[in-house]
């Protein structure tokens, strides 16, 4: 951690960090210009960031595991991601729809933004850096199949692939289709199966290592 | 002019200067509605601080791949699926 | 600039994450403050960000960006005076 976080009435040049850039101090002079200003509070911020570190995709992993175990949840999640996020304690942040997509044998969905980085940070935490790079923006609407091919994924022959680009107020969350063999597991060892690229559509989940050693 | 689920519509192939939320490359495209989203502030305006409204309807619009890009590698049924307003749309046939 | 989609481009995706520095949660969630004193929406983030000169927006890093529509806004709006940061920021 670089920043200095305590309570000072007078201000100060921030401490520079040599690993960060110029816009490091810039950002933290700009804050205390702000609360000066009485624009926003410090604790309004804070609050903020606490919300941001706080998300992760084991949140959307959690969503997944119940889709695939109780049908019923599943439809509830299809029809109203937020809704079902709420359900199981989850947060889905202040992005007024998400929308979870389904893959089946036949269908497989990836998603991206291309004009910019909409991605559903309530369930998945912040997006990833090559999720908001050009070449993806570029090329996961034009050569998807390029872009899966990179990340390892191939899909059967007969598999339909569908891109969503999110360019409006819509966050898309893809729900992977359960590996084969995991009709024992426990929910909580399904979740686990679940990574953040799965539910953003460019791998699926393995089924677990069988056991050994 | 409202759309519905399975309706071909056409993308207006419009210049907007300033913000706007249609991709470059749908622009001029033709597909089928998905599904009706519920009605939104209109980000154009919204951009400049206006306040958006009225709210205009938004439609996850489908298109096939090989019909946006000329050199499309992947599969024939591969699909593309937008986000797109309502005011950028037009019947199609 | 900022409308990707489809552009021709040979650059493999580069897969190498990073985890967010203070500085970048920081912005994230000064705009979120912002938004919430009626400020700055989401839509005057990213016509901001479309407004930055080509050449820089490629350069700049994602939350680069964010702090130069940050600026921007609260500079149109009368917030901060042209210079006044670069000023705080002067040894």
């Amino acid at each position: 951690m670089s920043d200095h976080d305590h309570d000072h009435e007078h201000d100060h040049a921030p401490i520079a960090d040599g690993d960060e850039p110029p816009a490091a101090a810039r950002v933290r002079a700009l804050e205390a210009l702000l609360v000066e200003k009485g624009v926003i509070t410090h604790e309004d911020v804070r609050e903020g960031i606490d919300w941001l570190v706080s998300r992760t995709p084991a949140d959307g992993a959690r969503v997944v595991a119940r889709a695939w175990v109780d049908p019923a949840y599943k439809e509830r999640l299809l029809a109203d991601g937020r809704a079902a996020a709420r359900e199981l304690g989850i947060d889905p942040g202040p992005a007024p729809v998400l929308v979870a997509v389904e893959n089946t044998e036949r269908v497989h969905h990836m998603v991206v933004c291309t004009l910019c980085s909409c991605y559903p940070r309530g369930l998945l935490g912040p997006p990833p850096d090559w999720y908001k790079s050009l070449p993806y923006r570029s090329r996961a609407v034009s050569d998807p199949r390029g872009v899966l091919a990179e990340f390892g994924t191939t899909l059967d022959d007969d598999v339909e692939l569908r891109v969503l680009d999110s360019t409006a107020d819509i966050r898309y969350l893809v729900v992977p289709r359960r590996p084969e063999g995991t009709h024992d597991l426990t929910e909580d060892d399904l979740a686990a199966l679940v990574t953040r690229d799965a539910m953003i559509g460019v791998v699926q989940p393995a089924a677990p290592a069988t056991a050994g050693a | 002019m409202s759309y519905r689920p399975g309706q071909r519509v056409r993308v207006d192939a419009r210049e907007h200067e300033g913000h706007h939320r249609t991709p470059a490359y749908l622009k001029g495209k033709t597909g089928t509605v998905e599904r009706t989203h519920a009605a939104f502030r209109n980000p154009e305006t919204r951009a400049y601080g206006g306040d958006g409204l009225p709210e205009q309807p938004l439609y996850l619009v489908g298109f096939a791949q090989r019909d946006v890009w000329p050199d499309y590698r992947g599969h024939a049924d591969d699909r593309l699926y937008v986000d797109v307003f309502e005011h950028w749309l037009r019947e199609a046939q | 600039m900022h409308d990707r989609g489809g552009w021709p481009t040979d650059a493999p995706i580069d897969r190498s994450e990073h985890e967010l520095a203070d500085w970048e949660v920081l912005t994230d969630a000064l705009v979120g403050a912002l938004s919430r004193s009626g400020l700055m929406n989401v839509d005057q983030l990213r016509r901001g960000i479309e407004s930055m000169p080509p050449d820089e927006y490629e350069r700049a890093s994602y939350y680069e960006r964010w702090l130069f529509s940050i600026e921007t806004r609260l500079t149109e709006e009368g917030v901060l005076a042209p210079g006044e940061l670069d000023a705080r920021l002067a040894p």
